[in-house]
């Protein structure tokens, strides 16, 4: 199994059936693979602050959401996060490809990765980075964590992780 | 008539449908007119009442209205592409179009110059486009609901504001309030 496919595993196993995507080469198998599934209705947005949007309504109408995007989007969305998302307290797991970090061959992503974590910090958003394969394995219990609690939770995946460009 | 005048009059053809209202003056004068608990009323975050709304109708089967504004459909102006390539045919996406931002203090928006939200929406591929006066608002809404397919309703009217309290509920209350109206 793919660590994509394993992804997309814990994700139906814990009735996540709504998606909503930014697109992203680190994340596009996973991208894929939700696209393919039958369980999960996907529906890609054009900015990030849309797609939590769609995800706020999703939740009300009775359906687990998640956001799929690049650590970019948390430069995007922080009025969302905090005034829709965390103000009604709603659940949002928010799967992040955490550009800028080690094996980054592009400058201009590193400028946002420093901010990344100070900014979720920042806005006490519970932030999870997976660094090496088998940090994947917590990713059932996060999703069990983002629902048990009504947070949006940041699960920051780094180019170590989807080995390399 | 303004957005108000608008607002009274589609009040008993929306009042038993999922609402998601646009932030500041909308949401305070539909609060004001008629209080429903299926009403949910955006206290912040401009322009995410569309996508909000799109969402909540494709994730379960109730008829759902987003009430919106020409300002706001212009801040998230992508709504408009993700709307018509997922088609509810559950939600209606009502445009108050008064040409300006209201709450704000009714500066110009451009869709009070030469910008037309009607033909942007065609543009962006939404089969169903309707632009209304504001007097004829509520009976297209209701015939809309009627044919229960997804329709843009860009309702054009006069700028203009009344005095309204602004919302003092908790938001965890008409987010749960909305969310137990719309299981019912």
């Amino acid at each position: 199994m793919s660590i994509s496919e394993q992804i997309v595993r814990d994700l139906v196993a814990n009735n996540i059936a709504f998606v909503t995507t930014v697109p992203c080469k680190q994340l596009g198998g996973v991208i894929d693979a939700v696209e393919a599934h039958p369980d999960i209705m996907h529906v890609p947005a054009n900015k990030e602050d849309e797609g939590m949007g769609l995800c706020a309504g999703a939740w009300m109408g009775g359906k687990r959401p998640m956001i799929i995007m690049q650590n970019t989007a948390i430069g995007v969305t922080i009025n969302t996060l905090v005034t829709l998302t965390q103000f009604y307290r709603m659940p949002l797991p928010m799967l992040i490809s955490y550009r800028g970090e080690l094996k980054e061959p592009v400058a201009c992503q590193a400028e946002m990765a420093v901010h990344t974590k100070a900014l979720l910090a920042q806005l006490n958003i519970p932030t999870y980075h997976f660094h090496k394969q088998a940090d994947a394995d917590e990713l059932d219990a996060i999703l069990k964590y983002t629902f048990m609690c009504n947070k949006p939770v940041a699960i920051l995946t780094d180019a170590t992780f989807w080995g390399g460009y | 008539m303004n957005r108000s005048d608008i607002l009274r009059d589609i009040a008993p053809v929306i009042r038993d449908h999922l609402v998601v209202c646009n932030i500041g003056l909308p949401s305070q004068e539909l609060h004001m007119i008629d209080d429903q608990p299926t009403n949910f009323y955006m206290l912040g975050t401009m322009g995410l009442a569309s996508s909000i709304g799109l969402g909540l109708a494709l994730s379960q089967p109730k008829q759902v209205i987003a009430i919106d504004g020409d300002g706001s459909v212009l801040t998230n102006l992508g709504t408009l592409p993700t709307i018509a390539n997922n088609v509810a045919d559950n939600y209606i996406l009502l445009i108050i179009d008064n040409g300006s931002y209201g709450s704000t203090g009714d500066q110009p928006t451009y869709a009070g110059k030469k910008t037309a939200l009607a033909a942007v929406a065609r543009a962006c591929g939404c089969d169903t486009v309707v632009e209304v006066a504001a007097k004829d608002t509520a009976q297209a809404l209701a015939d809309a609901l009627a044919v229960r397919r997804m329709t843009v309703i860009v309702a054009k009217c006069d700028s203009g504001n009344i005095k309204v309290p602004v919302i003092t509920k908790d938001p965890v209350v008409i987010r749960d309030r909305f969310m137990t109206a719309v299981r019912s």
